[in-house]
């Protein structure tokens, strides 16, 4: 990830202004950025906070991994035939932008107050936008390549693998970071919700005990983390980005 | 194997990330003539109607199956939608979900409005200045990528129980994406248009108001319309958490006590409301905005 | 109306095309294509040249009519015939190499068989040097030479080309017209080439198929003569040339409105 110059002194400027207003106009609410970066050293000593990031880690990972394992070869299928669109479309246009958070308590009956549910929940959060994008991608990949491919011969599974896969790659790749960003969303609210575990029962425990910078802390972690996991994808989105207008 | 191609607009990225996977929504594919089919394609306002028998197909055999399963007794807390129904009848009637509603849907508008005021001045004050946007765009990224959610129960330990809580916990989860995609409209105008604009002598406030803005009209409703969505997230979370009022609490007391179609009632209600809301909006930013965006290069030949 | 053609390697018999919506794109079209011509589909927008090579090619069915390549009817895409693509249609994640060995490498050819008889096309098209840079490196002209590479790796009778040279500059357009000449010349290909510019269906053809629209028929087929009996750099000179361009050109005009 490189850091541009601009971004640099952006990154400087709010921490100057955090660090200032938080002296003087703070309260016990928002403490300045020097007490939250004490609390956030003393938090990585603590063994409860790698208990929790191993434990959110794990249902995310799980529920991402679903996500992309179910929504990628569900986007192909939706992208390739036309009943199978039709049939879909009304369904995922609703679940792309609807409020799932509601969902979360139906989750909780029938999946019960741990793991499973949140790793629901993260599946539930990405997995539509990954189909979404999928679909876009196969379409995208222009007639003309695909007519090549029949011109020379391919068979349906050649023209699959060799031209309509490669050809949805860069979207496939961009619906997985925003299937990431909303699966790290699901993650943080189905362990809110179910309050039991991970990073979500941490945050409640800071919040009930009213430590502020550790609960500060704990935020700027998470966002942190947040956004390198991001990153992290964006990287391998880009390796792929310079065909993608050329198709 | 049928292939349509979508227009080139290929409008991803961090900054503005759900635009493009609403443009790929939203837009039906255009084939060559060989492939064309009549009614929608030459209808555009009736774009909901498409496919009508396959939308009522698709509903058909999911609530099939829900009922099917739901019968099955599998599990207590998956009622099928029969008894769903009913409640959700008798929670209409008798005036539990107006009340819910009434309490959910002030702080949404409130909340919403002030969001796109305030996010599409943030958004276009970074658009059209640069130490502006040098300054707050990281801010943004980092507000929309980053699980606002987090926050929300820190917003109800301080601001209490009340309206201001779910109205900052909607400004919250809502913001970021208007003022990130009325940024990225501004800046994705096409500077052929600018050039032209400038060599016929324009000064930069005609610049703003005749060639930016309406050039970017495009992704600020696409912005207007995510945000809510983002609201309405915002507004169940804060909700669930702690409000014993509004739309999430039925369905956090249902919960707790059982009344699993009572629950499933509501939670349909909130979700069809929210489809329902964005569908309307949707159709609304197509009237204002047609289907004309920013003007983004060479079209796609038509070719016979 | 042209007469039958007994070495006719293409045979376009009453071919008619109806899109779905109902308009009709051609209608009772029938022509022959001789082996070792270069035979152009001229006509403007709409005429349904490009459908009607798409036909040949195998990648539209027609409404009636039929197809026959080397007197069998044929309906689906065929090692007999190879198509070079206006937009290209190279596959922006692979290089140039595997592109022109694309087609071979479809047919299930070994890599190091299909490698080296890439590099000869390539070199024969003039891109040695280029095989291993990608379709986004290079210029619209080169990327059609690349085009045109694969069409010939896979060896096959009939090359079809539609409106190649059309998405590439002026200068770098006649001079791929004048490296085609040449190349024909050494390969000895069936050409059936779409084109919508006049003066390059002149300089380039053996006959020349005038098309109408609304709904595609052939109109009238001219002559030039000039590929086989003139050198390249000269066609442009023969005082026949314009005349001939002039006359097509008052045929089209009249179905212009």
């Amino acid at each position: 990830m490189k850091v541009s110059f601009k971004t640099a002194i952006s990154l400087a400027i709010w921490a100057a202004t955090w660090e200032i207003a938080g002296r003087y106009f703070g309260n016990d609410f928002f403490p300045p950025l020097s007490a939250i970066i004490r609390a956030d050293v003393d938090l990585l000593s603590l063994p409860t906070f790698w208990a929790a990031l191993g434990n959110t880690a794990h249902s995310f990972g799980i529920g991402i991994a679903l996500a992309v394992i179910v929504g990628v070869p569900l986007g192909v299928l939706i992208g390739c035939s036309e009943v199978a669109d039709k049939l879909s479309n009304t369904w995922i246009n609703i679940f792309i932008s609807a409020p799932l958070t509601a969902v979360v308590p139906a989750l909780i009956p029938l999946l019960g107050i741990g793991e499973a549910t949140v790793i629901a929940t993260v599946f539930l959060f990405s997995v539509w936008i990954i189909v979404l994008d999928t679909q876009a991608g196969i379409r995208r990949v222009g007639a003309s390549l695909v007519d090549m491919s029949k011109v020379f011969g391919a068979t349906r599974r050649q023209r699959f693998f060799l031209i309509l896969l490669p050809g949805a790659l860069p979207e496939i790749l961009t619906g997985i970071r925003l299937g990431v960003v909303r699966g790290i969303k699901g993650v943080i609210i189905g362990q809110i919700i179910v309050s039991l575990l991970g990073f979500g029962a941490m945050f409640q425990d800071f919040l009930q005990g009213f430590s502020m910078t550790r609960f500060w802390g704990l935020i700027a972690i998470v966002f942190l983390l947040s956004f390198v996991l991001v990153e992290l994808v964006a990287v391998i989105e880009r390796r792929v980005e310079f065909y993608a207008p050329s198709r | 194997m049928s292939l349509g191609v979508l227009p080139a607009s290929r409008g991803i990225s961090e900054e503005a990330p759900f635009a493009a996977e609403q443009e790929a929504a939203a837009i039906t594919p255009v084939g060559s003539p060989e492939t064309r089919k009549t009614f929608a394609s030459n209808n555009p306002s009736l774009w909901f109607m498409k496919d009508l028998g396959w939308k009522l197909l698709c509903f058909a055999i999911v609530f099939a199956c829900w009922e099917v399963v739901g019968r099955a007794h599998w599990n207590l807390a998956f009622p099928p939608i029969s008894s769903v129904a009913v409640a959700l009848a008798k929670m209409a009637i008798n005036g539990e979900l107006a009340h819910a509603y009434a309490s959910t849907l002030p702080p949404l508008a409130l909340g919403v409005s002030l969001a796109s005021i305030v996010g599409t001045f943030a958004g276009v004050v970074m658009g059209l200045f640069r130490p502006a946007e040098i300054i707050f765009y990281p801010f943004f990224v980092l507000l929309q990528t980053a699980p606002m959610a987090a926050l929300v129960p820190l917003i109800t330990v301080v601001l209490g129980v009340g309206i201001a809580a779910k109205m900052l916990a909607v400004v919250a989860l809502s913001m970021p994406i208007v003022a990130l995609n009325c940024y990225k409209g501004i800046r994705d105008t096409n500077p052929s248009l600018i050039d032209m604009c400038r060599s016929l002598t324009g000064s930069r406030m005609q610049e703003i108001t005749k060639i930016i803005l309406p050039s970017a009209s495009g992704m600020m409703f696409a912005g207007l319309r995510l945000s809510v969505s983002g609201g309405f997230v915002g507004v169940v979370l804060a909700e669930l958490l702690i409000t014993p009022t509004g739309i999430g609490d039925l369905i956090s007391y249902n919960s707790s006590v059982a009344h699993y179609p009572e629950m499933y009632a509501a939670i349909i209600s909130i979700i069809a409301f929210a489809t329902i809301t964005l569908t309307v909006l949707q159709m609304i930013e197509r009237q204002f905005t047609g289907v004309r965006g920013p003007y983004r290069g060479r079209q796609r030949k038509e070719r016979i | 109306m042209m007469s039958v053609d007994a070495s006719a390697i293409v045979k376009v018999s009453e071919v008619s095309l109806r899109y779905p919506n109902g308009t009709e794109a051609l209608n009772g079209v029938s022509l022959d294509v001789p082996k070792g011509e270069l035979v152009t589909l001229l006509g403007p927008s709409g005429c349904g040249k490009t459908s009607l090579l798409k036909i040949i090619a195998g990648l539209l069915q027609p409404s009636s009519g039929e197809i026959r390549i080397n007197d069998r009817i044929s309906r689906a895409p065929g090692p007999d015939r190879a198509l070079v693509f206006q937009d290209f249609a190279l596959m922006p994640w692979a290089t140039v190499l595997r592109n022109v060995a694309f087609g071979l490498e479809l047919r299930g050819l070994s890599r190091a068989s299909r490698q080296a008889e890439a590099k000869r096309y390539i070199a024969e098209v003039g891109l040695a040097g280029s095989e291993y840079k990608y379709p986004h490196e290079l210029s619209g002209g080169m990327r059609q030479r690349a085009g045109l590479a694969r069409a010939l790796a896979v060896n096959a009778e009939v090359l079809m080309m539609d409106e190649p040279f059309s998405a590439v500059d002026e200068q770098m357009r006649r001079k791929l017209q004048e490296d085609l000449l040449d190349l024909l010349r050494r390969e000895r290909k069936t050409v059936i080439f779409v084109t919508h510019s006049i003066e390059e269906a002149v300089y380039l053809s053996d006959r020349i198929v005038l098309l109408s629209r609304n709904p595609g028929r052939v109109m009238r087929v001219v002559k030039p003569g000039f590929r086989r009996d003139t050198n390249e750099s000269d066609i442009r000179r023969d005082p026949r040339y314009q005349d001939i361009i002039d006359d097509i050109w008052t045929s089209l005009k009249g179905y212009l409105n």
